[in-house]
């Protein structure tokens, strides 16, 4: 979240079904929702306020693939070119012996790989301070917000208000 | 959230939890003092854990000839206390990743404490090949990396390496799934916190919003890293049995061992996690979100499990017979009346028998006979690593290299110490992050939680408590009760 100073509305419900409620009349009336925040992942909200699906597995496969890669090729060059030693008689280049710890590395890749893009695209991160609207949405309260810049502040405290809403103001 | 719930399903959460609640019950344990009960626990634990250091150190400063290991018994209660707290560390990731594959909601009661019993487990169990290495300040050369010795590489073709690899990655990714999962709640607790204490949640809750995409993002990562760390717990423990069967001792030299070693590392791992559930939720009082469905369930893999360790211990018997080679067959002769067949007594009787007791429904759901199970159970998978270790070693090819081995009192001291590093490690925890997922029990509520599923369950349309209790006045004096969201039945 990037620090714009921004005025924003936001409107606090009591139940997650209040709040899709108010997602969708929102999204009827063609107001700009900055961003909805709940304490848990409210499930059919994406569809409802339009976010398109996270690409993170396209992420994961690619790390996944490099770990693969790395750890194949690595064994290979180490085995064959850089120091080959016979083991038991077996042939330098032991592939079904590689597959254990190919596996482990691709499984480390993609999983470091996926949690960091996960937090730099999220903009979280240890030492990350983020301004947040209410310390009760990670309790029990669902936030529909506004920014004041994007919408016609009057018109959303009505609205806020008709849905059920405890109406706030606050700059982040 | 969505999606059909059986009527016939219990409810997870008891006690007509509301959001708010469930926040106070849950993170209330981090804010408060703590307890008689904890600090004597913790007091113990780091003795006991300083004893263990003790005898680290003194095995590190005189050497391996501390323990009582010899020329045919090389790995004795050193391994055996690796494989053991290995196996172990197999709940957590098993409860949170396979379990979250399947959709198995009761998951949600138990999953951060396993996670975090299985990175504790881990590092005790990691201690053990590092200090039995001798040479310990060496321990840099089990990794391949460029090196002025050549450069002298790792043999890639070993099964002890590819333990290094799967152990470290294991670690690292059941680290990473459980302290992802921890962030939103962490949040929480800053969000209730003031002062240092704020300022301390604040840096651990990596600036957490709870924002729509984050949650997008956070519960696709979730799904991933559970698909991901499937394969990868079933393979930690695959590998670890390699140690023993690309061997060519009688007795480890058995295609059966993969399984045989992953079913029973759920087994022992499932006990761990009752065991400690059972203290958590009496002394945390956490008795609305680990319920007696929750023991119930995890009882159900542990007959599962026992009952496969049973047929696979019986089916080496039988190969060992009918394999016609008497190598073999002297070796499980031997651990079965040998020198050592208290241990093997104790597997079996532990293991096998034990567990079967769970069939019966009562009992299942009995906390006391389920506490003292899961003590019986790791007790029991400790002397099956025993079992196969020492007794095989300890009678090799040539009886005159034969002897009794018996552990000296570094050995039994470090290996109480892991237990007081585990304990200690475990009672941290439980002070400074909750035990139980908080939001993840808020997103089951609605479909676990009491007043909403099972027999005490209210109106289908009861949103808030309040109409939730005005209902459940009224369906009293009906004497019918319906389920939430779901088809009505009524018998009339």
């Amino acid at each position: 979240m990037a620090h714009h100073n921004k005025e924003v509305i936001y409107g606090l419900y009591d139940d997650e079904t209040d709040l899709m409620k108010a997602v969708k009349e929102a999204k009827e009336l063609h107001l700009e929702i900055m961003d909805v925040y709940t304490p848990f992942p409210v499930h059919g909200l994406d569809p409802i306020l339009g976010l398109a699906e996270s690409r993170l597995h396209i992420a994961g496969f690619v790390y996944g693939s490099i770990g693969t890669l790395t750890a194949f090729l690595g064994m290979t060059w180490v085995f064959t070119k850089d120091w080959p030693i016979i083991f038991g008689g077996k042939p330098m280049w032991s592939v079904p012996a590689f597959i254990p710890i190919t596996f482990e590395l691709t499984v480390l890749f993609a999983c470091v790989g996926m949690v960091i893009t996960f937090y730099i695209v999220c903009g979280l991160g240890p030492g990350v301070t983020n301004d947040y609207l209410d310390d009760r949405i990670t309790d029990d309260k669902f936030c529909l917000a506004f920014d004041t810049a994007e919408v016609d502040s009057a018109a959303v405290k009505s609205f806020l208000s008709k849905t059920g809403a405890e109406v706030n103001q606050k700059v982040l | 959230m969505s999606g059909h719930v059986s009527p016939i399903r219990p409810p997870l959460v008891t006690g007509n939890k509301t959001y708010h609640q469930i926040t106070e019950d849950l993170i209330s344990p981090t804010e408060r003092v703590p307890s008689k009960a904890w600090i004597i626990g913790f007091i113990l634990s780091v003795s006991v854990f300083s004893v263990g250091a003790f005898c680290i150190l003194w095995t590190i400063w005189n050497g391996i000839g501390t323990w009582d290991l010899n020329r045919t018994v090389n790995w004795g209660w050193d391994i055996t206390n690796f494989v053991w707290w290995i196996g172990i560390g197999h709940a957590g990731t098993l409860i949170s990743a396979i379990l979250l594959i399947f959709r198995q909601k009761w998951r949600t009661g138990v999953n951060r404490a396993a996670e975090a019993m299985t990175i504790f487990a881990v590092m005790c169990a990691g201690l053990f090949p590092l200090i039995h290495m001798g040479r310990i300040w060496l321990a840099m050369f089990i990794f391949p990396y460029p090196n002025t010795r050549g450069p002298l590489w790792v043999n890639f073709n070993s099964p002890l390496l590819w333990d290094v690899f799967a152990i470290s990655t294991y670690f690292t990714v059941s680290l990473l799934f459980w302290y992802t999962g921890l962030v939103p709640d962490f949040a929480t607790v800053r969000d209730r916190a003031k002062g240092m204490r704020k300022k301390i949640y604040n840096f651990l809750s990596f600036g957490w919003t709870g924002s729509a995409k984050h949650w997008q993002r956070w519960e696709y990562l979730s799904l991933i890293l559970a698909g991901i760390a499937t394969p990868l717990v079933l393979s930690v423990h695959t590998i670890v049995s390699f140690d023993f069967a690309t061997s060519v001792i009688p007795g480890w030299h058995t295609t059966i061992f993969p399984p045989y070693f992953v079913a029973g590392a759920i087994f022992s791992g499932f006990a761990m996690v009752l065991t400690l559930m059972i203290i958590t939720r009496k002394i945390l009082g956490l008795e609305d979100y680990i319920t007696v469905e929750h023991i119930e369930s995890m009882n159900k893999v542990i007959l599962v499990t026992g009952t496969i360790v049973g047929v696979a211990y019986l089916t080496e018997l039988f190969i060992a017979w009918y394999s016609g080679y008497v190598y073999e067959q002297f070796a499980f002769f031997n651990r079965a009346a040998g020198p050592y067949w208290w241990s093997y007594f104790g597997m079996m009787f532990c293991n096998v028998l034990s567990p079967q007791l769970f069939w019966k429904k009562s009992w299942r759901r009995n906390i006391w006979i389920t506490f003292f199970m899961s003590i019986f159970i790791n007790i029991g998978m400790w002397f099956e690593r025993f079992v196969i270790i020492a007794t095989t070693l300890a009678r090799d090819y040539l009886p005159s290299s034969w002897s009794y081995y018996s552990p000296t009192w570094v050995e039994i001291g470090i290996f109480i110490g892991t237990m007081g590093l585990f304990f200690t490690l475990y009672l941290i925890f439980c002070r400074v992050a909750p035990v139980v997922a908080v939001a993840e029990i808020k997103s089951i509520l609605k479909t676990g939680g009491n007043q909403y599923v099972g027999p005490d369950a209210h109106h289908a349309h009861a949103d808030h408590q309040k109409d939730a209790i005005i209902q459940k006045e009224m369906l009293d004096k009906d004497g019918a009760g319906t389920q939430a969201g779901n088809p009505t039945f009524t018998e009339d």
